[in-house]
């Protein structure tokens, strides 16, 4: 090292900003896919019979907050691969199916 | 309480330009914090799924405020968890990072890289709370109030220790036998 060194420039120069490898958007993209399906489950696996319970009412309409959230952001996470059309419009099918059942959901909630 | 669906949307929409600006920053951060990119990106990814699951809070709180340090607190939060349950210490050695990107002649490269692997092998050595806030200052480019906010300190004692890292590793730097 010279005697006087300008710390900060070196600093600069050696904590450069990293780039992310392009398999990581993917890896992201399974991980969100994951928390829409288990949203999906859970909506699924609700007995329509148990919307007269008000105590039921919490974990679905989690399930489709985080599945229209994840959902969502996952069709815009693809939207950065454009290569990867078809699962652009895979999952944009996936996100309107969800938002459809939510939208169902709210109105037998009678919000 | 279901959101409306225009929320929802606005939401989705939200987190995903918080995704984009900040993808590099997270990774960039998970890598100088973990020093392999395996585990940088295990560690992004658990980021930004934690993130979707409390981005309607965060952003409600945030009254406008940066995002970014709220992020980069989730995954100081995952290192410290990661290095707690798996008994590890960051690696002194780093992956290379393209730790020199401007082009240079072979000489100067090789001098230059030399004189890098030092400064982040000097970074390595710093305690903990130290060696991040000059992660998040020169890698992220983040000011005191941010580095303050992620790191849940005053500003005051932010720049305090931001200057300590620094002094410590000028004079570990100085130190060095082969200088």
């Amino acid at each position: 090292m010279p005697d006087a060194i300008d710390i900060e420039a070196l600093l600069r120069s050696a904590l450069v900003p990293v780039e992310p490898s392009d398999g990581l958007s993917d890896r992201l993209e399974r991980g969100l896919s994951d928390l829409t399906d288990m949203a999906a489950d859970e909506l699924a696996d609700w007995e329509l019979s148990a919307m007269r319970d008000p105590r039921n009412w919490a974990r679905p309409a989690a399930a489709v907050v985080v599945g229209s959230t994840a959902a969502g952001a996952l069709v815009l996470v693809r939207a950065r691969q454009q290569h990867k059309k078809r699962q652009i419009t895979g999952v944009r099918a996936l996100e309107r199916g969800i938002r459809d059942v939510a939208d169902d959901l709210q109105k037998r909630l009678g919000r | 309480m279901p959101l409306e669906t225009a929320d929802k949307r606005r939401l989705d929409s939200d987190f995903t330009e918080v995704y984009r600006t900040h993808l590099r920053d997270v990774y960039s951060y998970a890598y100088y914090r973990i020093g392999n990119h395996h585990d940088a990106e295990d560690l992004t990814e658990q980021t930004f799924l934690q993130a979707y699951r409390h981005f309607d809070r965060a952003q409600r709180e945030s009254n406008g405020r940066p995002l970014r340090p709220w992020l980069i607190r989730i995954a100081h939060n995952l290192a410290a968890n990661y290095y707690r349950d798996r008994s590890r210490r960051p690696q002194t050695q780093l992956e290379d990072a393209s730790v020199v990107s401007a082009p240079h002649d072979t000489e100067e490269l090789v001098e230059g890289r030399q004189e890098l692997r030092e400064v982040l092998e000097g970074v390595s050595k710093l305690p903990d709370d130290r060696r991040e806030a000059l992660i998040m200052r020169f890698a992220l480019d983040m000011d005191n109030r941010e580095i303050a906010r992620a790191l849940g300190r005053t500003e005051g004692a932010t720049k305090v220790l931001i200057h300590r890292a620094i002094k410590q590793l000028e004079q570990g730097l100085g130190e060095e036998p082969d200088a």
